[in-house]
């Protein structure tokens, strides 16, 4: 029985260092190579000496593939590709291939640069890296060799975010990255066509949340910052440089037009310009209403978002700073964070998830004083708001992606084990399929059950069609036989006559001739008719046939009468059949 | 159940007698259905796949393919040429155009001078243009179910198809395909509103008039059917029908077909496309180019193993070297500017443009242009710069890498931005207090007979210092120009047309291999006016089949397999024995089901136990196809091996008689005979017990199919 094997090396059970390997057809392969943002040791990176202990990994896998360009899905790709070694083919969409470098880029200078970090990639092998990987269109089906194709969908999640659907065959697996099932303000809802995988992938960050209505949310989020501004106070939003970075730039923007506010937002560090640069040429991959209007208007063009310097950050008075990194694990957002801890005026608001290890996710947990680096600690005094506003599916939007896809397994990813478990739940009760969520490095194998395509020769289906009855009717089926012929890769199914002359090979007639007496007094010529007529009024629907040369014929079976040597009243009836001659329940016994 | 129940009531002849009409009356009814069953399915497989081509024009086709059981139409081009008998649509009240005569016959009989007005020897119809649509009558438009566009300038005919005639199916392009394709209709259609002209002339298509008519008139074909174009409402429900698909996409159509999108290189998300099943494939190339201009590049390789492959779009102007083109458009563009003259480049809104513009971007600084303005002016000036920079999927690898910066693909980003480049959406507002000559004005429509390059005509036309500069190759330059003689403007005439020409075409082919190729009678002579040029036609072994306007091709088909699945628990339960090294059968006998074009073939349920019963007629009645017949039976069986098997079986006593062809075995305590030979055995044996066991042996040396 044929298999397919998943194994999170990151991302079982966890959020944070995304990389699963699927096994599906005799094709291995890497769905996404991220980093972890909660480690600073071996930990950050997948265990790629799971899939070989010595040297490189081309050999094991057929192809990577990249679902978008946050860190924790593509941070450890320059690491895997270019220092463990892969010369395989990595493949993304055109946004994600744009903007991961530049993300890689910034990872390794915080890594490098400023904590010193050795043994890491280097720029070249960021370069190196990048010209291996292909583009990526929608919906286009790419075959990465002859018997693997990828097709990738809009995932929402962020510009250029994809969901994959991998085949082999006629086994499939779809894996969803991260992904999205509302509209924002600029990007669409993710969406899949009904493409029946053996197994879907999903994350489950929000497994268990049913996020309110999206306007609530970012009622709240502009009261918030709002109520904070008129008091004077100042506002860190950590985000990452592009993503939910853009969504409430617009949201914002929107705001101080409405309200006519005065309060300076900055965006930190130089890539802002960059980013809506990005946003810009990559319109096609924004929502319906950005791309139709961005002849008129590009909504990317923000005129009260300034770039941030650093000396701003001790400015009297109130003002909104967006910085990254988004989880305050480490770069300017800490830096800010810091400077601004202590005044209870003061505010950060955490609009997406963080990961265990970071401050995001301390502070957010409630904790008070934080532990810095050379012993020192932090009172954090600051109003700490949290404010779902990452692209992922709640609850609800995974159950719609179900119905969308129709898999036939369910594997949860990219989330915390208890939330996953009961998602778990709710989706077997719900659906009735079996759902898997392994820990890293433990696989699931799905057994599947693929139909076998075969080359029916256009005759025999014709020709069962034919004696089927009315064709255009799916509830009464035909039965149908022939020979299937198996020959190198190709798979025939003919009639026994096309498959004889075929495989050029002789028919072998088997025949079966036996004696019956019988008492008529009658002449044999009459015995023989009488023997027709009767089986004539028994055997309707038969082919029956009375020959001149006097023998009986029904279908193929022949029948002959003679006269006993001895009593001219027994008659002896000569039955001769073929091996084929349908036996007709009794009529033929033994044959 | 009636007839059976009947015939267990009645035992009179007289009942005997209904029941075997009613019997026979059923079955007559059962076989005009079996044979109307039989049409049915023969149709669904051995449907002549057919190709009806509605335009004769080769470079905007419109062809409608039925393949297997789905109607595919193949582009929606429109024929504009037949705007070149109309007389322009001035934007601001021309008196030249006013004051032209009217057009009486030489006789004076007929007098249709406020339909037909006469300048410089030719006679033009003075109302709104009319286009040539596709034909409408060669087959039922609501049959189509799917449209295929390759690129923006073969959907132009597509409110035509879509609206008004039942059609109810799907339009397939790609995003830049539909974009820019809405705003080429939008300017067509703002052109024809933004002049309104209430005069309709019908009388000059009456056939005995336009027989008197001098030509071109004259030998217009199909004059009554040329249509107005259409409004922007129809437009917008047009292309709400399009489903929107990315290069290599496989789209299923009803089971049955697979239709695929491919990179043409011709423009913007231009495509040829694939539409296959599994055992046939059909190679639809349009507007395709191997030129490096701003596309993405052409994919040749997918376009392998065709049965057919339908060609249209060649280039129109198989002489002309497009690169030397361009070096031409730029001197003549330099020349005439240094010498104080205005240029004007009568262009569509969207295309060849983009690449004028670069060549220009490198250009201006070298030829000293620095200062010259130059202009473009369209209603969607504006929205085609803005598009052309957002689409780097579907640009060439050098485009593509310019996003990546992130940079704006084609550098008239920054004609704009240095204010070297600057766009109207028309001659009136800011155009006309910021103009500055001289300058170059880069405007529509090329026919010259509608759109901001009327003004320009009437305002140029008089000095030979100006130049009128022609790209586009769809019109011929002389009849574009004849309703503005007498002329004193210097005209060049520089056609660039990017599509494959012959020498290329053929090396495709050579390259792709296609079973049969058909393509537009046009591409199988040489031109008219080059009769000798023999390189400049289709040469190809076997001759490919012309199509002209209303062709019906039955397309050379020879489909001898289907796909069908076998399911898995029917898969497993199959034992396959190997009869030659490498080769196995096993037979099936499975329970057919089709639905939605898809065949699966699943196990035959196990009957339910028949309760024993020796009631014979119950029995009987049962339909002989329920039954599985037995395998074909193949090989021989070897004598010796035979009697040794005969022998473990307790039959000793075997008296072997050589015949011509084989052996008789008798069986003497049995009383049996077994007749061997090369290809048959035969089994006289009364006894059924025996008889079993016997035939069980023999089957142990046979091969079964």
């Amino acid at each position: 029985m044929p298999e397919i094997k998943v194994t999170p090396l990151g991302a079982g059970q966890d959020v944070g260092r995304s990389c699963i390997l699927v096994s599906i057809g005799g094709k291995n392969i890497m769905l996404d190579c991220g980093m972890h943002m909660g480690y600073n040791d071996d930990r950050r990176f997948p265990d790629f000496s799971y899939i070989t202990q010595n040297g490189r990994l081309t050999d094991f896998l057929d192809c990577v593939i990249i679902s978008h360009f946050h860190l924790d899905h593509c941070g450890a790709l320059p690491y895997m590709s270019e220092m463990v070694g892969y010369d395989g083919p990595i493949y993304m969409t055109h946004p994600t291939k744009a903007i991961c470098p530049i993300l890689l880029e910034d990872f390794r200078k915080i890594t490098v640069d400023k904590k010193g970090e050795t043994n890491f990639f280097t720029s070249q092998m960021i370069k190196d890296c990048m010209k291996k990987v292909i583009p990526l269109n929608l919906h286009q089906t790419v075959q990465v060799d002859d018997e693997l194709e990828i097709k990738a969908y809009y995932a929402g999640h962020v510009l250029g975010a994809a969901m994959v659907h991998i085949k082999v065959g006629s086994e499939s697996v779809v894996y969803t990255g991260d992904y999205n099932m509302t509209p924002d303000r600029h990007l669409g809802a993710a969406w899949i066509d009904k493409c029946r995988p053996d197994i879907l992938i999903s994350e489950s960050t929000y497994a268990t949340t049913i996020r309110d209505s999206k306007r609530c949310r970012e009622r709240d989020f502009l009261k918030k910052v709002h109520e904070s501004i008129e008091r004077g106070g100042k506002v860190l939003i950590p985000v990452f440089a592009l993503g939910r970075a853009q969504e409430l730039c617009i949201l914002l923007e929107t705001f101080w037009e409405r309200m006519n506010l005065k309060a300076p937002i900055y965006f930190s560090t130089g890539l802002t310009e960059k980013a809506n640069h990005y946003y810009k040429l990559f319109i096609t991959w924004t929502n319906q209403k950005i791309r139709k209007t961005f002849v008129q208007r590009n909504m990317f063009e923000f005129k009260h978002i300034k770039a941030f310097d650093r000396s701003y950050a001790d400015n009297p008075g109130p003002m909104v700073v967006f910085a990254t990194p988004g989880m305050l694990h480490a770069g300017q957002s800490l830096q800010i964070f810091k400077k601004w801890a202590g005044n209870e005026k003061n505010m950060v608001i955490m609009p997406g998830y963080c990961v265990q290890g970071t401050i995001g996710h301390k502070i957010l947990n409630g904790q008070r004083k934080l532990e810095m680096e050379g012993r020192a600690t932090l009172d954090v005094k600051l109003q700490v708001e949290y404010m779902s506003f990452s692209a992922h599916a709640d609850a609800k939007g995974i159950m719609q992606l179900i119905r969308m896809a129709e898999p036939r397994n369910m594997l949860l990813v990219h989330g915390e084990a208890v939330k996953m478990e009961f998602l778990k739940g709710k989706i077997e009760q719900e659906f009735s399929i079996d759902c898997y969520m392994p820990a890293n490095g433990e696989t699931t194998t799905v057994t599947t059950n693929p139909s076998v395509p075969v080359d029916i020769s256009l005759n025999l289906l014709k020709r069962e069609m034919a004696l089927g009855g009315p064709l255009p009717d799916p509830k009464k089926p035909r039965t149908m036989h022939g020979t299937l012929i198996m020959k190198e890769n190709s798979l025939k199914l003919v009639s026994s006559e096309q498959a004889l002359k075929e495989l050029g090979l002789n028919e072998h007639q088997l025949r079966f001739t036996c004696h019956v007496q019988l008492q008529d007094p009658h002449s044999d010529a009459d015995t023989l008719h009488r023997i027709y007529t009767h089986l004539k009024s028994v055997l309707k629907g038969y082919t029956i046939q009375h020959l001149p040369d006097g023998t009986v014929i029904v279908e193929s079976i022949v029948i002959k009468v003679s006269s006993s040597t001895e009593d001219s009243n027994t008659k002896v009836l000569l039955l001769s059949w073929s091996y084929q001659t349908l036996i007709y329940n009794g009529l033929l016994p033994g044959g | 159940m009636t007839p059976r129940l009947l015939g267990a009531v009645e035992d009179s002849r007289a009942g005997n007698k209904a029941r075997r009409e009613q019997k026979s009356s059923g079955e007559r009814c059962c076989v005009s259905k079996a044979n109307c069953c039989q049409l049915i399915y023969q149709q669904l497989l051995l449907l002549k796949m057919k190709l009806y081509c509605l335009s004769g024009h080769p470079t905007l086709p419109c062809n409608v393919l039925k393949f297997k059981s789905t109607t595919i139409m193949l582009d929606c081009g429109l024929d504009t040429t037949s705007v070149l008998n109309f007389l322009p649509l001035p934007l601001v009240h021309s008196p030249r155009l006013s004051k032209l005569p009217g057009w009486v016959s030489k006789d004076g009989t007929i007098n249709l001078g406020k339909e037909l007005k006469e300048c410089a020897g030719r006679v033009f119809v003075d109302a709104q243009p009319e286009f040539c649509l596709p034909e409408r009558e060669l087959l039922d438009l609501s049959t189509i179910d799917v449209i295929l566009i390759s690129n923006y300038h073969c959907m132009m005919a597509l409110p035509y198809i879509t609206e008004h005639t039942g059609f109810t199916g799907t339009v397939y392009a790609t995003e830049p395909t539909l974009q820019i394709g809405r705003l080429l209709m939008e300017e067509l259609v703002n052109f024809m509103e933004r002049v309104p002209k209430a005069q309709s002339a019908t009388s000059w298509k009456n056939k005995e008039i336009q027989r008197m008519l001098p030509g071109p008139l004259k030998d217009a074909v199909d004059v009554w059917m040329w249509k107005r174009c259409y409004s922007m409402q129809e437009v917008n429900s047009a292309l709400s029908k399009v489903q929107l698909v990315g290069y290599s996409q496989k789209v299923e159509l009803f089971g049955a077909v697979q239709v695929s999108p491919l990179s043409s290189g011709y423009s913007l998300g231009s495509s040829n496309w694939i539409i296959q099943s599994h055992h046939e494939k059909v190679s639809y190339v349009s507007g395709s180019s191997l030129l490096t201009t701003h596309p993405q590049p052409m994919d040749q390789s997918s376009l392998k193993n065709s049965d057919v492959l339908i060609l249209t779009g060649l280039t129109q102007m198989p002489t002309a070297n497009p690169d030397g083109m361009l070096g031409e458009f730029c001197s003549n563009l330099a020349m005439t500017i240094r010498a104080g003259g205005n240029v004007l480049v009568p262009c569509y809104s969207s295309g060849v443009i983009y690449d004028l513009l670069e060549c220009l971007y490198q250009f201006i600084e070298s030829a000293n242009l620095g200062t010259t303005p130059f202009y473009f002016i369209s209603p969607i000036a504006n929205s085609s710069l803005e598009f052309s920079q957002i689409f780097a999927e579907w640009l060439c690898h050098n485009k593509q890498t310019k996003v990546y910066l992130p940079e704006p693909p084609f550098p008239h980003a920054e004609l704009i931005q240095t204010n070297k480049l600057k766009h109207y959406p028309s001659i009136h507002g800011d155009f006309s207090s910021e103009f500055r000559q001289p300058c170059v004005v880069f405007t529509g429509h090329p026919s010259l007979r509608f759109g901001d390059v009327v003004h320009f005509m009437e305002l140029w036309g008089k000095s030979s210092l100006n130049t009128i500069i022609f790209t586009e190759p769809d019109f011929s330059y002389l009849d574009a120009l004849a309703p503005y003689q007498p002329l004193a403007m210097k005209c060049v005439y520089c056609p660039i047309d990017t599509r494959l020409n012959f020498h290329q075409v053929s090396k495709l082919l050579k390259e792709v291999q296609p079973l049969h190729v058909v393509c537009p009678e046009q591409y199988t002579q040489p031109p008219l006016t080059q009769s000798h040029r023999s390189d400049l036609m289709l040469e190809l072994q076997p001759p490919p089949m012309p199509y002209r306007r209303c062709s019906v091709l039955n397309l050379p088909f020879r489909r001898r397999y289907e796909r069908i699945y076998i399911l898995p628990e029917l898969a497993n339960s199959l034992v396959p024995s190997e009869i030659k090294p490498g080769v196995s059968v096993a037979t099936v006998s499975a329970l057919l089901h089709s639905k939605d074009n898809k065949h699966t073939l699943q196990s035959v349920p196990k009957p339910p136990p028949m309760p024993p019963s020796k009631k014979r007629k119950r029995v009987i009645e049962e339909p002989p196809v329920a039954l599985a017949p037995k395998p074909m039976l193949s090989g021989a069986v070897a004598l010796e091996a035979f009697l040794a098997t005969l022998q473990k079986h307790g039959i000793t006593e075997v008296k072997v008689e050589e015949t011509a062809d084989g052996h008789i075995l008798h069986l003497q305590a049995e009383d049996t005979l077994i007749q061997l030979e090369e290809d048959g055995t035969h089994i006289v044996c009364d006894s059924e017990p025996l008889r079993t066991t016997l035939r069980d042996l023999v089957l142990r040396f046979l091969q079964k199919l």
